[in-house]
């Protein structure tokens, strides 16, 4: 039975997974996790779940924990279940000596569930690349961390990249973009920057969504055969992703004409549609595929000691890499929260501070075993994202390989989308904007 | 239009025929033991992962020979830790029994064969057929995969016919749905009438995961695909083959034909918010069709003296 299996074995048959004593010692940062190893989306859910479970443990293996306060990590398995993911956020937020260090639940509809509750339990949530794309907005979200990149983000640079495929951004008039969406608060996301594009550039939009979990999209693609896009944008999940690509092999739609957001380029969606995914494109996280320096004390502190969650073969696949870099900007968050706070386990309110205070340097980058991976990122109250640059990536058949350069976000189109709805928010919740100094 | 309008038209009822193919499976188990049997989803992702998994090993022939092995011993073990178990009780206790083994075997498949996406594959050309061009413009589209689907459920429903129609075990299968007790009292035996029922139920599951499988990849996804057969029962009736085969074609083109024309007519009549009206128009039309038969297109009118 391959580790994997194994850990779907522990999951099933115990309700999740947890390293280190369970009992709460004085000493310990208790971080929980809201996984999914199983259901629908388990292909997809496992190997970022096995980042962050490797990540931490290389802290506590390589550094004896977190300036020397030990981590103790739960999973909570919800099936990528809103009604689960609530469930277990309330069976982990009070565990450990300090509570919750902080939340990623994996999940932009878990996300929105508990974007009321964190304030109430002050427990941060880190959204890396999902979320509420307003969320960025540190002075109305103040416990939300949509970290590298919203679907604003993602869905501004797919446009970018278009009108330079195009020759500019005047090209677009009059081009068809169709958006093939999971019908769910995550699949939606974009809707709103495709819409500004439109009218400041003048293309047509198409928006066709797929019900979860999108294993039939006949009518769908029949429509992209039927309409003819010029490009067809990708907000799936899980297998909506490998059965559009499909799909698109069925009605003969180009793939080299179809861009997926960050969390529909990844393996597992690609490998099932074999050859006919090759010339796919999905704009990067930032990070691409392969092994890197970080990996080098993954195998020395880890996999050496047969203490690896996957198979050592996949620690370079595009969602373990992703679920590594989530467990370090939640590290790095609670070491930058315990400069100020003293080096013991920190509470969810001071991890915040900690997040929000995050200023990880190209140099400090370089001392983690990320140099190349990812950019400098600097949060602030009034930017919760830190980061909102991506490259695109292309699927050759065999491995994904990075085709462009560094796009940002265009502050322009997206900042006063940001502060409108913002706005919007804290006028229907009745908050008032304001950053939080602790 | 009217090419596009016959393109989704063929192509829903190639889909529909997909959803025939799971509907089979529930059609089998009612309508030999008058058990709705929840698990059929888990039983079809148990047999893809089985079969692809075994695939993995032996030549893809040898692998349907196995996985046909551990669908009989999978069907041995329900029907002696679970239905002997409850031999005349109520329909609604072996309804929940089958809520148990969906639940044991989705989570049992994962943990014996793994949570990846793995592989199935039929050697069937993916790329797609395009006929009528000279008529159409850009011709009409078909899948050669759901072409496959189409002539292996016609395989299969004949082969069906003929075990049910003709053969021994066939006749005491149809005896024992009739009536347990009184198919006991002329000793047709129960519990092995139930194991024969339950593994051709496994052997229609391999033939629907193969299909599913080689189209999505084997992975969870797949015992979701139930939920696609509902509606076919619904309209077709729990009872008949052949109203599992029109069921699928009839929702198949219906929720295809619905996607595309009717979904930004009601969206545009009535400003709504949008989205796909594909899996829920399925089960209007099959409660459509109720309002109509309420035993379904070809289920058995039930008539009681009271």
């Amino acid at each position: 039975m391959t580790r994997t299996n194994f850990g779907a074995v522990l999951v099933a048959l115990l309700g999740g997974i947890a390293f280190a004593a369970p009992a709460a010692a004085q000493n310990e940062q208790f971080i929980p996790h809201l996984v999914y190893r199983t259901g629908a989306y388990a292909p997809n859910g496992i190997p970022f779940a096995n980042g962050v479970a490797d990540y931490y443990r290389l802290v506590n293996e390589r550094d004896g924990g977190i300036n020397g306060v030990k981590i103790v990590y739960e999973e909570c398995d919800t099936g990528y279940a809103t009604d689960r993911g609530v469930e277990c956020y309330e069976r982990l937020k009070g565990k450990g000596p300090t509570g919750a260090a902080y939340f990623i639940p994996l999940s932009t509809g878990i996300t929105f569930a508990l974007t009321e509750k964190a304030p109430v339990d002050k427990i941060p949530i880190i959204s890396m690349g999902y979320g509420r794309s307003e969320s960025r907005d540190g002075s109305v979200f103040q416990w939300n961390f949509p970290l590298l990149g919203t679907y604003w983000t993602a869905a501004d640079i797919l446009i970018q990249h278009i009108a330079k495929i195009e020759g500019g951004m005047d090209k677009l008039k009059g081009k068809k973009i169709a958006l093939v969406y999971h019908d769910s608060p995550y699949g939606k996301e974009p809707i709103a920057l495709l819409t500004k594009r439109a009218q400041l550039n003048g293309f047509e939009t198409m928006f066709l969504p797929v019900t979860h979990p999108g294993v039939e999209q006949k009518a769908t693609w029949l429509q992209i055969r039927q309409n003819k896009p010029d490009y067809v944008l990708l907000w799936g999940w899980g297998v909506m992703n490998s059965t559009a690509i499909k799909e698109a092999v069925a009605v003969g739609y180009p793939r080299e004409k179809m861009y997926g957001v960050w969390w529909s380029g990844a393996e597992p969606d690609v490998r099932p549609a074999e050859d006919g995914a090759k010339g796919y494109n999905a704009v990067m996280l930032q990070h691409g595929a392969g092994q890197f320096k970080l990996h080098e004390d993954l195998k020395k502190f880890v996999y050496d000691k047969n203490n690896g969650t996957a198979k050592w073969d996949e620690t370079g696949e595009i969602l373990y890499v992703r679920g590594a870099i989530n467990g370090m900007l939640g590290i790095e968050a609670i070491r930058t929260a315990q400069k100020r706070f003293g080096n013991k386990p920190m509470t969810g309110e001071q991890v915040r501070w900690g997040i929000e205070n995050l200023d990880l340097s190209a140099d400090r980058l370089k001392q983690l075993g990320f140099e190349g991976v990812l950019k400098p990122i600097k949060v602030s109250c009034a930017d919760h994202e830190g980061a909102r640059t991506g490259r695109i990536q292309t699927w050759d058949g065999k491995n994904w390989k990075v085709s462009s350069d560094w796009y940002t976000a265009d502050e322009a189109v997206v900042a006063p989308m940001v502060k409108e709805t913002a706005a919007k928010y804290a006028a229907d919740k009745k908050i008032a904007p304001g950053c939080l100094t602790n | 239009m009217l090419g596009p309008i016959l393109e989704t038209l063929i192509g829903g009822l190639l889909t529909g025929v997909l959803y025939a193919l799971v509907a089979l499976g529930f059609v089998l188990i009612f309508k030999a033991s008058g058990v709705f049997n929840f698990a059929q989803g888990a039983m079809v992702l148990f047999a893809a992962l089985s079969v692809a998994r075994l695939s993995e090993k032996f030549p893809l022939p040898i692998a349907i020979v196995l996985a046909i092995g551990v669908m009989i011993v999978l069907a041995y073990a329900i029907e002696f830790l679970v239905l002997r178990r409850l031999v005349n009780q109520e329909g609604i206790v072996l309804f929940m029994s089958t809520l148990g083994v969906a639940y044991f075997l989705e989570g049992f498949g994962q943990t014996l064969w793994g949570s990846d996406i793995y592989k199935i594959d039929l050697g069937i050309s993916k790329n797609p057929i395009f006929l009528f061009e000279s008529v159409f413009p850009g011709g009409i589209l078909i899948d050669p995969e759901e072409v496959a689907a189409a002539v292996i459920c016609a395989i299969l429903v004949t082969v069906l016919a003929v075990f049910f129609q003709v053969t021994r075990v066939g006749r005491a299968l149809r005896a024992v749905a009739d009536d347990h007790q009184a198919a006991q009292s002329v000793g047709i035996p129960l519990n092995y009438i139930w194991l024969v029922v339950w593994a051709t139920s496994g052997i229609v599951a391999i033939a629907a995961g193969m299909i599913w499988g080689s189209k999505l990849g084997v992975q969870f996804s797949i015992s979701l695909v139930a939920l696609k057969a509902l509606p076919v029962l619904i309209l077709g009736g729990l009872t008949s083959i052949p109203g599992a085969i029109v069921g699928g074609l009839i929702i198949g083109a219906g929720e295809k034909l619905a996607e595309i024309l009717l979904g930004p007519l009601l969206i545009r009549w009535f400003d709504l918010a949008g989205g796909g009206i594909e899996n829920w128009f399925a089960y209007v039309l099959a409660l459509l069709f109720l309002l109509v038969r309420p035993q379904g297109l070809f289920g058995e009118r039930i008539i009681e003296r009271i």
